[in-house]
């Protein structure tokens, strides 16, 4: 018999942002075709358990193991990660001023494939593939056009996120609070984007969230509860109507 | 100029006088002049030594410099452009220097007569222990009235010990004239990098694709080589 290797398993995870504890000893396994939700009050340490496996630089690992299939997750570069298949959607997607965002997602889909030791994408191929995740979140090709972010609102920029996930289409997508700043719509959109992109056998999802909305279009085949920088409770999607009704004080 | 200048003249005080002191003397600025209603476009590759230009642009003339100071030990660009009636004019310059090298741009651009336009985009790059300079003037004559002088000076630092100047002056002796002048020293974006590292772009990889976007608009509409020499020249400060 063999082991299954879980896609993502963290343990005892602890990790510190300018030498103070955030992650103090975090527990979690998410093995492929699942869906997770974190929830949890402000300062839980939920965005930094993002940045912490994204690799961002300032968030320090002090103690603890992520394991993303079946390799060490904290051994590898950021952009390694990425190429790895793990995808981090932001809360705040940063602005690139000058590069487009086609001119992006061409680099960094082709810079994926390098570091897997496939040719680039043709031009041709690229735009074929670009417009037709663009059409799936409703996103004009002419916004793709446009310098990464740059004026873009609140939604255009999640949903814009969204696109590029589809293009990169990773194995894992940790999603920071994506349905922030989203008006019904656009959450809609976002949320049936993430169900068509990730929800497949070999793919899983992480996502971050305070509310229980985007649950609503992406139902969660597990939910848990962060509070002071671990997992304090978890369970099935019910509970995170028991959060909505009762509060985190009330359920944690 | 007879005498090799010392750093108290303002348009020297960044240079680089050894090197300067090997160049020493310097032939005359070429002279160029655009006559009434022309048009002129010229691309300057500098990869060392100093070179001058002065230029006339007579009435409703438009004339177009891009210049790249790249990979010199000392690479210096003047430009001083007269504008007549009408005239137009636009400076886009780009210096990307590394190691040691000392880049400069300084450029003068007098409006002499009403209803000219000029543009200067001036953009530098260094890293390293390089210094980049830029020194940008614009003198608006007496009854020059309704003169449009524009200039926009930025400036990148790959590393803590590289140094940029910027220095935009105006001097102005009309009153109906329209003078913007913005000016901005700094570092790559560390939450840019990070975003592109996110989507799997590899670290040099990044910083190329932010800094050609920073140094887009100074090469805007210059000939591709350039743009290909600007490109050379910035994968080889990274």
């Amino acid at each position: 018999m063999t082991m299954l290797t879980s896609m993502l398993a963290i343990e005892n995870l602890h990790a510190s942002v300018a030498d103070k504890p955030i992650l103090k000893g975090l527990n979690l396994t998410i093995n492929a075709g699942e869906v997770h939700a974190i929830m949890g009050p402000n300062g839980a340490g939920k965005s930094t358990t993002g940045y912490v496996l994204g690799g961002r630089p300032g968030y320090e690992v002090t103690e603890g193991s992520a394991t993303f299939n079946g390799q060490d997750l904290f051994a590898l570069e950021p952009h390694e990660r990425a190429a790895s298949g793990l995808f981090l959607g932001f809360q705040y997607p940063v602005e690139i001023p000058g590069v487009s965002n086609l001119q992006f997602l061409r680099e960094a889909l082709n810079s994926q494939r390098k570091f897997h030791d496939l040719p680039p994408l043709s031009g041709g191929e690229f735009i074929k593939l670009a417009k037709e995740k663009a059409g799936l979140l409703k996103m004009d090709m002419d916004m793709l056009k446009r310098p990464v972010n740059v004026g873009f609102s609140g939604g255009e920029k999640k949903r814009a996120e969204m696109v590029q996930m589809g293009i990169l289409d990773p194995k894992l997508a940790i999603l920071d609070e994506t349905d922030s700043g989203l008006d019904i719509d656009a959450l809609r959109i976002c949320g049936e984007g993430i169900n068509a992109i990730m929800r497949k056998p070999d793919k899983a999802v992480l996502l971050i969230t305070h509310y229980q909305r985007l649950l609503d279009y992406v139902k969660p085949d597990f939910v848990h509860v962060l509070a002071g920088g671990r997992i304090v409770k978890s369970g099935g999607p019910e509970l995170a109507l028991e959060l909505e009704e009762a509060g985190y004080e009330g359920v944690a | 100029m007879t005498a090799l200048p010392t750093r108290k003249a303002e348009a020297w005080r960044y240079a680089d006088l050894a090197a300067l002191e090997q160049l020493w003397p310097l032939a005359e600025p070429e002279a160029i002049t655009v006559s009434a209603g022309g048009d002129y476009t010229r691309a300057i590759l500098n990869t060392g030594g100093v070179i001058r230009i002065t230029l006339t642009i007579e009435a409703k003339a438009s004339a177009t410099i891009h210049v790249l100071n790249a990979s010199a030990t000392y690479a210096r660009v003047e430009i001083e452009a007269t504008l007549h009636e009408g005239a137009d004019f636009t400076l886009g310059g780009v210096q990307i220097a590394g190691g040691t090298q000392t880049a400069e741009i300084v450029a003068t651009v007098r409006h002499i007569a009403p209803d000219a336009t000029s543009r200067q985009i001036l953009r530098s790059i260094a890293g390293g222990t390089a210094t980049a300079s830029v020194l940008g003037k614009v003198y608006v004559a007496k009854g020059a009235d309704g003169t449009d002088g524009q200039q926009s000076m930025r400036a990148m630092l790959l590393d803590r010990t590289a140094t940029a100047n910027a220095r935009p002056e105006l001097e102005i002796h009309a009153d109906d004239v329209q003078c913007a002048h913005g000016c901005a020293i700094g570092e790559l974006d560390a939450n840019g990098l990070f975003y592109l590292a996110a989507r799997g772009i590899e670290p040099s990889r990044a910083k190329a694709l932010m800094l050609q976007a920073f140094i887009a608009e100074g090469l805007d509409g210059a000939e591709d080589n350039l743009l290909a020499h600007a490109q050379a020249a910035l994968e080889a400060v990274l």
